[in-house]
């Protein structure tokens, strides 16, 4: 079961925290699927939000084909997002590893690379689509 | 989460709603707009801006100088046994124990009475069912005030500052539980508060009052989406045909809040504001055109001018 925390100073949107929480949760491997997510009810209950908000991020998750809603019953985890991690895990990581070690030889403070990394980021990864 | 048919059914119409006490100026005056149900809105303004006059006359204990105003399809009066009111002091029996009290709001909703509701909320406070109201503090009877109000299962709740004077956890945990029983039943909520932090999160609509009239009204992601956050170099001229609600230069830069008719031009950072940054905005600048989002305004031959 996931518990969802709400950060209301993040400037992240609400619906969004749900939705990354979740994923978080199918990464850690805290949620496999078949697990049913906690209803609409429960999570507004227990962080005192909107309900429609909780509504819209499990629409979004249902759109990623993460989760399915089924009828009368709830929200249920569709498939584990265990695999993409594993595989990002090994070479992607190391050569990042080594990227940020030659950063640090470059003289980069964290900021600097923080900010070069959010710029590519931003590059490869436009806002609108995530 | 009654209604199938496409238009989305009406918690609140007002049109033309006008309210004056003696001399003084009008509390509202053509004060016009519509309240979808299974919203929950906030109702904010500055103090005086007519916000618990619009309550009371929802409630059906005041009666408006002008215009109409519709409750759940009703006159408001007419609607009474479908809604809850919270005036802003709950006014509550102090003779009366807790258990009395709920006795009172079972005998007086025979139909509609949900005990195992209203005692929930009672006991989430450690509160003993047998202390008088006299003895309770003010957060204590607020508690109790709003079991009496979701005890009732109304299909629409009009709360006049509910939470002022709850404490942190108390306020956490109360909202929670307005929020799941409008989660599960579709309520409608219409609640003032001026604390902006605690409605960005729970309402999903706003009303903004101002000079007895609707300054904002809609969903809150929608009027949000209708304004931007421009900061750049140049003058509020420059940012021509927008609407500016309000700007400021500091040094050659300008920060203005716009409502956009169009895209923004070139030369400007752009981000949409926070819901304080559009209060806020428009709470400084009074004289700013009101907006309504579609499906908000009433029906248009009662729009007055």
């Amino acid at each position: 079961m996931v518990d969802y925390r709400i950060d209301r100073r993040s400037g992240v949107a609400t619906y969004v925290q749900i939705v990354q929480q979740t994923k978080q949760a199918l990464r850690l491997g805290l949620l496999e699927p078949g697990d049913k997510l906690p209803t609409a009810r429960e999570v507004v209950e227990a962080t005192a939000i909107n309900p429609n908000t909780v509504l819209k991020a499990y629409r979004e998750l249902e759109r990623e084909g993460l989760v399915e809603a089924r009828r009368g019953l709830g929200t249920f985890v569709r498939r584990t997002l265990g695999a993409g991690v594993q595989a990002a895990d090994t070479p992607l990581r190391a050569e990042l590893d080594d990227w940020a070690k030659r950063a640090r030889a470059a003289g980069l403070g964290r900021e600097d690379v923080d900010a070069l990394f959010t710029a590519v980021l931003d590059e490869h990864f436009p806002k609108g689509d995530q | 989460m009654s209604s199938t048919s496409a238009t989305p059914a009406v918690a609140l119409e007002a049109s033309g709603l006008g309210k004056r006490y003696g001399r003084r100026p009008a509390a509202l005056d053509g004060c016009s707009f519509r309240l979808p149900t299974s919203r929950i809105s906030a109702l904010v303004g500055p103090n005086g801006a007519g916000k618990s006059t619009l309550l009371a006359i929802a409630a059906g204990l005041l009666r408006p100088t002008s215009g109409t105003l519709t409750v759940l399809g009703e006159a408001p009066g007419a609607a009474r046994d479908r809604i809850s009111y919270l005036a802003q002091n709950k006014p509550l029996y102090p003779q009366l124990t807790i258990a009395e009290t709920l006795r009172m709001g079972a005998e007086l909703n025979p139909a509609r009475w949900d005990a195992a509701c209203a005692a929930r909320i009672v006991e989430q406070g450690d509160l003993d069912p047998k202390s008088r109201i006299r003895g309770l503090s003010g957060g204590q009877r607020t508690r109790v005030a709003l079991a009496l109000a979701l005890g009732k299962r109304p299909e629409l709740m009009l709360l006049d500052e509910p939470m002022a004077d709850l404490d942190p956890l108390a306020r956490h945990e109360l909202m929670g539980t307005l929020m799941a029983d409008a989660a599960e039943h579709g309520t409608t909520v219409l609640m003032s508060s001026h604390i902006v932090a605690e409605l960005a999160d729970a309402c999903d609509h706003l009303l903004l009052l101002g000079g007895g009239r609707v300054r904002l009204g809609g969903g809150i992601d929608d009027l949000l989406a209708a304004h931007t956050l421009v900061t750049g170099r140049g003058t509020p001229a420059d940012l021509a045909p927008h609407t500016v609600i309000e700007s400021r230069t500091a040094g050659r830069g300008l920060t203005a809040l716009i409502r956009r008719d169009g895209p923004v031009g070139e030369g400007w950072a752009a981000e949409e504001p926070s819901l304080e940054e559009l209060l806020l905005a428009h709470l400084r600048a009074p004289e700013a055109p009101a907006l309504l989002t579609p499906g908000t305004t009433a029906t248009a031959e009662a729009v007055t001018a």
